[in-house]
């Protein structure tokens, strides 16, 4: 058997934690524009342009159709050059965080837009109609009567799928940006105790998600429209 | 921006001379669709029977499926790969371990990777079982058990049998992201169909033909699975519930 030795782990909390604070960087502003992006993305879906709706189909099924790690390797690979050539930037300026992020959102993008047109689609037909009878526009009709009623009930499940997000963050180790997990990895490898930092990692990540699951659970029960 | 298109880059011979470019795609497709077939079949069958150990009136037997879920959702599947491939063969009695290590390399990345997947896409399969049963009225289960069927038989003939008929849809998701979630697989150096992109990005400085390739083959794989689940689903569906005959 193994011989447990966990003593690289408190020396190395700090730079953990560092890697952390990346994770969470990169989630929440994920999450953000993922969820703004994905509702303009839904509303072009449901209009009644058809090149508007025809554009949103064809990013959402391009998207979901594409693993991540693809999506992250197009942006750590290929984007960056393409940007440095299009803007004539230095070469290797260090666009990594940047390019990581903007992959995931424009990936998330695609998942939460199909969360939101089905969250629009569930709100009953008669608001739309009771809100243009009262002479507001589509518009208005929109942003004050069926979004705020249809983001009520998508709260879960937004959540939800912010909790994904934060796990697919490690996937960021193939760009080689030490977020949480890569920095576990890199401890580990330094001090050839990768079993032990693995494990610390996974607990780690176990902890967070079982949580915010669990906290999310309990904000559903309480959101519940009566 | 000055970049020279070159589709022919593959069918050039690799730089080790052994195959071309081409070669090495579709050896990383295989690769990508052998792990996802393997894994899927053993998802389904473990998910299947956590799923219905979650439903039975047996609070250890539900109890245990219920962690087994909440322990596979809650770890990021990478997390996850990285300890079946670099944590487990430290884990086991140090012969077995041994003997696994001196095994061929590729073998120990490709069950690495089939059981990791397998049991993560398990968790789900799992969860989408669960509902299944939970979505039948209860007077099935009743009906089932007041004919004189004991409760494996119930399952086996009654509750199964509709179940599963029901949840296809959620699965074809489930299908359609085990091959999504084999990419990560490339982390630890299988040559699968992502891993070989990267590859040709590297000996062919080609890197927006390579990655628009391998892009195609993942929609691909993406267009044959929907129709192939969209015909399985015509089929069986039941009759007289909402899109059946």
């Amino acid at each position: 058997m193994h011989e447990f030795d966990w003593s690289s782990i408190p020396g190395a909390l700090p730079f953990l934690w560092d890697g952390m604070v990346i994770s969470l960087q990169i989630t929440v502003t994920a999450v953000l524009v993922g969820i703004v992006w994905g509702t303009l993305l839904a509303l072009m879906r449901l209009s009644s342009i058809k090149p508007l709706s025809w554009f949103a189909a064809a990013y959402v099924n391009l998207f979901r159709a594409v693993p991540l790690v693809m999506v992250l390797l197009w942006f750590f690979l290929i984007v960056p050059s393409f940007l440095e050539s299009l803007f004539g930037l230095p070469r290797g300026s260090d666009v990594r965080l940047a390019s990581a992020i903007t992959g995931f959102a424009l990936f998330e993008a695609a998942y939460y837009s199909e969360i939101i047109r089905a969250g629009i689609q569930s709100v009953s037909k008669g608001q739309m109609a009771a809100a243009s009878a009262l002479g507001m526009t589509y518009g208005q009709a929109m942003r004050l009567v069926v979004l705020p009623q249809a983001f009520r009930n998508m709260v879960p499940l937004l959540l939800t799928q912010g909790i994904i997000l934060f796990q697919d963050t490690s996937l960021v180790y193939v760009s080689a940006l030490a977020d949480f997990f890569g920095a576990a990895y890199k401890v580990g490898d330094r001090d050839g105790r990768l079993v032990e930092l693995l494990l610390f990692a996974g607990a780690v990540y176990f902890v967070i998600c079982f949580t915010a699951s669990r906290i999310v659970r309990y904000c559903q029960n309480k959101l519940k429209v009566a | 921006m000055a970049y020279n298109w070159n589709w022919d880059v593959f069918l050039q011979p690799t730089a080790t001379g052994d195959d071309t470019y081409l070669g090495w795609m579709f050896y990383g497709l295989k690769m990508t669709i052998a792990l996802s077939l393997s894994a899927w079949v053993i998802a389904l069958a473990l998910g299947a029977v956590v799923g219905v150990l979650r439903t039975v009136p047996n609070k250890w037997l539900s109890g245990f499926a219920a962690a087994y879920v909440e322990v596979f959702r809650n770890i990021p599947l990478l997390v996850q790969l990285f300890l079946w491939y670099f944590v487990m063969p430290e884990l086991l009695p140090v012969d077995w371990g041994n003997a696994l290590k001196q095994t061929n390399p590729v073998l120990q990345q490709f069950l690495a990777s089939m059981l990791c997947l397998a049991l993560f896409t398990s968790a789900r399969v799992a969860e989408q079982v669960r509902s299944g049963i939970n979505s039948l009225p209860p007077g099935q289960k009743n009906a089932g058990l007041a004919m004189g069927f004991t409760l494996p038989q119930t399952y086996r003939f009654v509750l199964l049998p509709m179940a599963v008929r029901l949840i296809i849809p959620p699965l074809t998701s489930e299908f359609l992201n085990i091959f999504k979630n084999s990419a990560v697989c490339s982390t630890i150096g299988l040559l699968e169909l992502a891993a070989q992109g990267r590859q040709l990005v590297d000996y062919t400085a080609q890197p927006y033909e390579s990655f628009i390739a391998v892009t195609l083959a993942y929609l691909l794989i993406n267009v044959v699975v929907m129709f192939g689940m969209r015909w399985v689903e015509a089929h069986v569906r039941v009759p007289g519930y909402i899109g059946g005959k």
